[in-house]
């Protein structure tokens, strides 16, 4: 293992669906994993993601399709013939075997005869070497983690699957166990497959994003991109949040999209828009809109979009404020300000103007009709 | 008043003790007596006679070791056959399965007098020549249930992590069941096997029935109380408590150990 990084492929997933009776817990699903990348699977509890690690790993048996790691077919091989190991999420370390037996466990059954130098490496990598002869019991749910990982990572898999891995752990012990796992996916350069519903846990440690909904993916991209610009409502209200206005595309200027809303009109880039229909949606991200009283509204420059509305709610919470904001139309509308102006805030009752740059505004295809 | 009230549980504790262990006492003071009549019921004399001609009787050694050997071998069937069906009931879903939940449990609820008669009428009239086996195939039947039962808790408390973690880990089905569901579910096991045979052991009524001229530790016992029980009873008694205790302890001592050992480092 020792720094020396392994030639790994890309991991594929065609047409891959999975039935319990009737309902469709991943559903026609194709996907391409790169080698060596980071890869999170984000969305909420029953969204199919832990499902269709199970099938990755062989645990679940898929409905249809196939998984491929390069051009190896291992749709059919049984769990304890593919090269991928899983990192559950209770840890499941074998509370009989002491720490190091747990690591060496995969190398024991693949007949390896010398366990010793390999475990006693990856208890390094994992800084537990000090561990070695205790029993799982006896560590705290970080240090449980982490020899999770190394149990999973010494059989050099092509994939690394981690299912919610820490879902378990305190958030302090959660920040410190991101940065780490990381570091660990550096240091091997194998792929690592990460289910998580947690969205900021997904942003920080992956570089690639997909996020599922009813057995399907929504959106896939790096973090960044996804956030700035989401393609459909539930990713604009999963990860993150949105302001999400209906309105009507009205014609357009030049690159822009003009969108008629509650007797305003709206200009979203048309690079910026998903929708397909002239029935739509315009989103804005709730820091990226400034809050102005309403007599300083001619601050604002012309060529922002613009929303005026009545303070329902202030949060002050240290780095920024949280507005609410109620629309003419009865709309309620988030705001975050950054904590940077000296003076007063706006307060509740307050008339005030919002208004936010085109550039920051997306489209979306409006389903909801 | 008050050191009263602040040692009253110790004191009602130690005197329900006291209340438990006092046949046991009694019993094993009796084995160092040296009766004066056929009836070893008042102390007369300090001897270690019994003790140390623990055979002295007849039949007193043959009958214990009748029923060592009864207890082993049902005990080892049972256990194998009642494991096996724990982990059917507990890992497979199959036509007759609640069935199959509901009757292991008969026999422990049918009464053993009932239990007794109709095998033995069941032997009578398969002509079944009565004996050794027809005991041993009785208590393997009683055993199986406390078998099952107590395999399945252990089972259904398993993890099913657990397996699919060794899957994960390159364990084929066998290995599986070797490394990681064995160990795991063997405690279950090994306290399935003490208990059933500490019943086949203790077991009178069944064996009563289906014994025929098959004379088992209880039985000798019960025969020999019409007439006076010899010293020995007592003694191969005690020796039987003292060894239980012993392997109770052991395994309390071993739990310690392991306990303190985790506490050290």
């Amino acid at each position: 293992m020792a720094g020396a990084i392994k030639q790994v492929e890309d991991l594929h997933l065609l047409n891959l669906t999975k039935k319990f009776g009737d309902v469709a817990a991943v559903d026609d699903l194709t996907l391409t994993i790169p080698a060596g990348s980071f890869f999170a699977l984000l969305g909420a509890s029953g969204c199919g993601k832990t499902t269709t690690l199970r099938m990755v790993a062989g645990l679940e048996d898929p409905t249809s399709g196939t998984i491929n790691i390069g051009s190896k077919d291992i749709t059919n091989l049984r769990a304890f013939q593919r090269p991928v190991n899983t990192v559950f999420q209770s840890y499941a370390l074998f509370p009989h075997l002491d720490i190091f037996e747990n690591v060496a466990f995969g190398l024991r059954r693949r007949g390896i005869k010398d366990v010793k130098t390999p475990v006693n490496q990856m208890l390094e990598l994992v800084e537990l070497s000090a561990m070695a002869r205790r029993k799982p019991t006896q560590l705290s749910g970080g240090q449980q983690q982490r020899v999770a990982v190394a149990r999973a990572l010494i059989n050099e898999p092509d994939v690394l699957l981690l299912d919610e891995p820490l879902g378990a752990l305190d958030l302090k012990l959660r920040r410190q166990m991101q940065i780490e796992l990381k570091r660990i996916q550096r240091e091997v350069g194998t792929t690592f497959v990460h289910v998580t519903h947690d969205q900021e846990e997904a942003m920080t440690m992956a570089d690639t994003v997909a996020i599922m909904n009813a057995g399907r993916i929504e959106q896939l991209g790096n973090p960044a991109d996804i956030y700035e610009l989401p393609k459909t409502v539930f990713v604009a209200n999963f990860l993150g949040q949105s302001n999400l206005i209906n309105g009507t595309a009205q014609g357009r200027s030049g690159d822009d999209i003009l969108v008629a809303a509650y007797g305003q009109t709206y200009v979203v880039p048309a690079a910026r828009s998903s929708a397909t229909t002239d029935n739509m949606i315009v989103g804005v991200r709730p820091e990226k809109m400034t809050v102005l009283d309403a007599p300083d509204g001619h601050r604002a420059p012309e060529s922002h979009n613009k929303i005026s509305g009545r303070v329902t709610d202030v949060s002050y919470a240290g780095v920024s404020t949280q507005y609410l904001v109620r629309t003419p139309w009865d709309q309620e509308l988030t705001v975050f300000e950054q904590n940077v102006i000296v003076g007063d805030r706006c307060s509740v009752g307050d008339e005030v103007l919002l208004h936010w740059a085109p550039e920051h505004t997306f489209g979306l295809e409006n389903l909801g009709g | 008043m008050r050191w009263l009230r602040r040692n009253l549980l110790g004191i009602v504790a130690i005197l329900v003790l006291i209340y438990l262990f006092i046949p046991i006492a009694v019993v094993a003071i009796l084995s160092f007596n040296k009766p004066s009549g056929k009836f070893n019921i008042s102390w007369t004399q300090f001897s270690t006679d019994a003790w140390t001609n623990l055979c002295g009787v007849p039949g007193v050694c043959s009958s214990f070791a009748t029923s060592i050997q009864i207890g082993i071998i049902s005990t080892v069937v049972a256990t194998a056959l009642g494991t096996m069906i724990a982990f059917a009931l507990v890992r497979y879903r199959f036509r007759g399965r609640s069935t199959t939940n509901l009757l292991i449990f008969l026999p422990m609820a049918t009464p053993e007098v009932v239990m007794g008669s109709s095998l033995l009428a069941l032997f009578l009239n398969l002509r079944f020549p009565l004996g050794q086996w027809t005991v041993i195939i009785a208590h393997i039947m009683f055993i199986i249930s406390f078998v099952v039962v107590t395999v399945k808790a252990r089972l259904q408390g398993l993890d099913p992590r657990l397996e699919e973690a060794a899957r994960d880990l390159y364990a084929d089905p066998k290995s599986t069941f070797r490394y990681v569901t064995l160990p795991l579910v063997a405690p279950g096991i090994a306290g399935a096997a003490l208990l059933g045979f500490s019943l086949s052991f203790d077991d009178f009524i069944i064996s009563y029935f289906n014994a025929g001229t098959l004379v088992t530790f209880p039985i000798f016992i019960w025969g020999a109380a019409q007439r006076g029980i010899p010293v020995q009873v007592n003694a191969l008694a005690t020796l039987v408590f003292v060894i239980a205790l012993l392997v109770v302890l052991s395994s309390q001592l071993v739990s310690y150990r392991r306990r303190k050992k985790l506490m050290s480092t």
